[in-house]
């Protein structure tokens, strides 16, 4: 029947986050959902499903396995394309940060698969595991712009120049056995405490 | 003074990340005016996919991976450049106790001469074959990657047949112990430190290496989004000095136990530095490494950062072979052009480095360590053998390609 929705796998090792899928597709009216936990032997499970949508976590290790396994499938229902199509690039973005990818069958219309990866990307969102990594690089890059500051800091009061106030930051860190950016924090710090102009992070 | 500028790079965990992680860890990023933040990503895709929608600026690259993008291989046609490669070999073709054992049975083992190991599994494969038994299944990182292509290549050339004699299964690098110790696999090729790993666990034995299949044969690359490269000139050639700094820091055996004591913390590798030292120093070869000018893995010396289009050329040649793609000049042009040896010259053109002539190379001319023409001076590049003996000219690709069809039988 033509009017029968897409069917959807769900590869998620995620008990929980793939349970709230599950009901979230069905609440939408999707029937023929399964979900899978354990990779093993999912080549055999894909080829007697033939689902037409495959939804699998970006953390989930498996990606490039079942890539893959799609190339090499000599089903007719080969999930070949990835997210909804080529030329979508928001979808894609919306759902690598949502930190969830989706395979779709070849062919399959466009408004018919849109739903299901909308739905996939806010449940995936709430488990935004990818989020907190992209905040934990982005602190990283704050160290940096400490540390920045402190060079700034030292260039202009005690006159060095920039290679040397990282030398002493640097010399500072390993003698203290403390990170670079701390020991910058507690130079901005001190600075401040004592009025000491200057720890703007203009270094340019 | 330059401006800093702030790159965020994907890495999988592996050894071959050394380059990336000490370019942040030990100052040669900083130094340079880049605040480099390192993400380990879980798979390939991942890093494909986060490179395409500009998430991240650079990667730890597969060699091969831009090849394929740039031949619309990959979701999205976005065009990924290497500018720079990230060493040379690294990896190791590790097969279970037990299969070690066959093989054995058949004949002595040599780690650094491959054909000895294909003699011996070609007598397993032929042995299972007459008893009616199925293929071994050996695991790779990724299709697109050079360990399928030299595991294939080994294969072939001691007269086993892939696909038919040995079937090749995709696993992610980390899994590979596991999937072998659980009896999934019987053997893979992978990068380290999962092959000491298996080692270590008594799950594996180590058959033969990529750098005696192909001395001085390519590995990862610095994968770069070709859009943000172009945008960003002068903050491309400046990671590409830090990473080359650090590729010169890494390279010095004074730093290997220190390089392994950063790789092994829990956000890089996540494995005890007596096991991932051992690629670093080449304690990996064991006995067998005195005797041979053999080097396991290539940082540095030798030109190991230099982008060489001929190594482009080889991986799109094995695509080919493999039924990847088909082979037009078309397609040769857009592989052979995604190495960039223009962008890692002018980038290191200040240290003053000596960076060879050429942008191409006759992969296996090199018998011996050879000095060859460089800016400035003289480099000492190989030996670049293949195992076999075969030849591959970049400039004869057509009949390269020409000759390794069909495979075999």
């Amino acid at each position: 029947m033509s009017t029968r929705l897409p069917s959807v796998l769900v590869v998620d090792e995620n008990a929980v986050r793939a349970a709230i899928i599950e009901a979230g597709l069905h609440e939408a009216g999707h029937e023929n959902v399964t979900i899978v936990a354990d990779v093993k032997g999912i080549a055999a499970k894909i080829a007697a499903l033939e689902p037409d949508v495959v939804v699998i976590g970006l953390e989930n290790p498996n990606r490039d396995m079942l890539e893959n396994l799609f190339q090499m499938s000599r089903a007719v229902k080969r999930p070949i394309a990835m997210f909804v199509d080529r030329s979508d690039r928001d979808s894609m973005e919306a759902a690598i940060n949502a930190g969830v990818s989706a395979y779709v069958v070849d062919g399959l219309k466009r408004e018919r698969v849109k739903p299901i990866l909308d739905l996939a990307i806010s449940r995936f969102n709430a488990y935004s595991r990818l989020e907190r990594e992209l905040e934990d690089a982005r602190s990283a890059l704050q160290a940096r712009k400490i540390v920045d500051r402190a060079k700034g800091l030292l260039m202009r009061t005690r006159r060095l120049s920039e290679d040397a106030a990282y030398q002493l930051l640097r010399k500072a860190a390993m003698d203290q056995n403390r990170k670079i950016a701390e020991v910058a924090e507690s130079l901005i710090l001190a600075a401040d405490l004592l009025g000491e102009k200057g720890t703007d992070g203009g270094n340019d | 003074m330059a401006a800093t500028t702030d790159i965020l790079a994907g890495i999988i965990p592996l050894t071959d990340s050394a380059l990336l992680v000490a370019a942040r860890e030990c100052g040669f990023a900083e130094e340079e005016g880049i605040g480099l933040a390192l993400i380990r990503e879980t798979s390939w895709a991942n890093i494909r996919d986060r490179i395409a929608i500009g998430h991240f600026q650079a990667a730890h690259m597969l060699g091969p991976m831009p090849i394929a993008a740039a031949l619309g291989l990959t979701p999205l046609r976005q065009a990924v450049i290497a500018p720079m490669a990230l060493g040379l070999g690294g990896n190791a073709v590790t097969v279970s106790a037990a299969l070690f054992e066959q093989m054995r049975a058949t004949g002595l083992i040599d780690v650094l001469a491959p054909a000895t190991g294909g003699a011996a599994l070609r007598a397993v494969v032929e042995k299972r074959r007459a008893e009616g038994m199925p293929p071994l299944q050996f695991g790779v990182v990724h299709p697109h990657s050079g360990h399928n292509f030299e595991l294939r290549y080994w294969l072939a050339s001691s007269g086993i047949r892939p696909d038919r004699d040995i079937d090749i299964v995709i696993a992610p690098p980390p899994f590979m112990p596991d999937a072998l110790a659980s009896g999934q696999v019987d053997g893979f090729c992978v990068g380290e430190p999962w092959n000491s790993v298996a080692v270590a666990s008594g799950a594996g034995r180590i058959a033969t290496v990529k750098s005696a299949i192909w001395r001085s044969g390519p590995e990862k690359v610095l994968g770069v989004h070709a859009g943000w490269a172009e945008r960003n000139g002068d903050a491309l050639a400046r990671l590409i000095r830090a990473l080359y700094r650090a590729a010169e820091w890494c390279g010095n055996p004074k730093n290997h136990a220190a390089l392994a004591h950063i790789l092994a913390r829990p956000d890089y590798l996540g494995v005890p530095a007596s096991l991932t030292v051992k690629a670093i120093d080449g304690s990996i070869l064991g006995p067998f490494a005195p005797r041979s000018d053999i080097i396991f893995f290539a940082p540095f010396a030798g030109a190991a950062t230099f982008p060489w289009q001929s190594h482009a050329l080889w991986f799109y040649s094995q695509m080919v072979r493999w039924g990847q793609v088909a082979h037009t000049p078309a397609h040769a042009e857009a592989a052979r052009r995604c190495y960039r040896p223009d962008l890692y010259r002018a980038a290191l053109k200040p240290l003053a480095a000596a960076l060879p002539g050429a942008s191409a190379k006759v992969e296996g001319a090199l018998k011996a360590p050879s000095p060859v023409g460089a800016t400035p001076g003289t480099l000492v590049l190989g030996p670049d053998g293949f195992f076999d003996d075969a030849i591959f000219d970049p400039d004869k690709l057509d009949d390269y390609i020409a000759a390794q069809r069909p495979t075999l039988g």
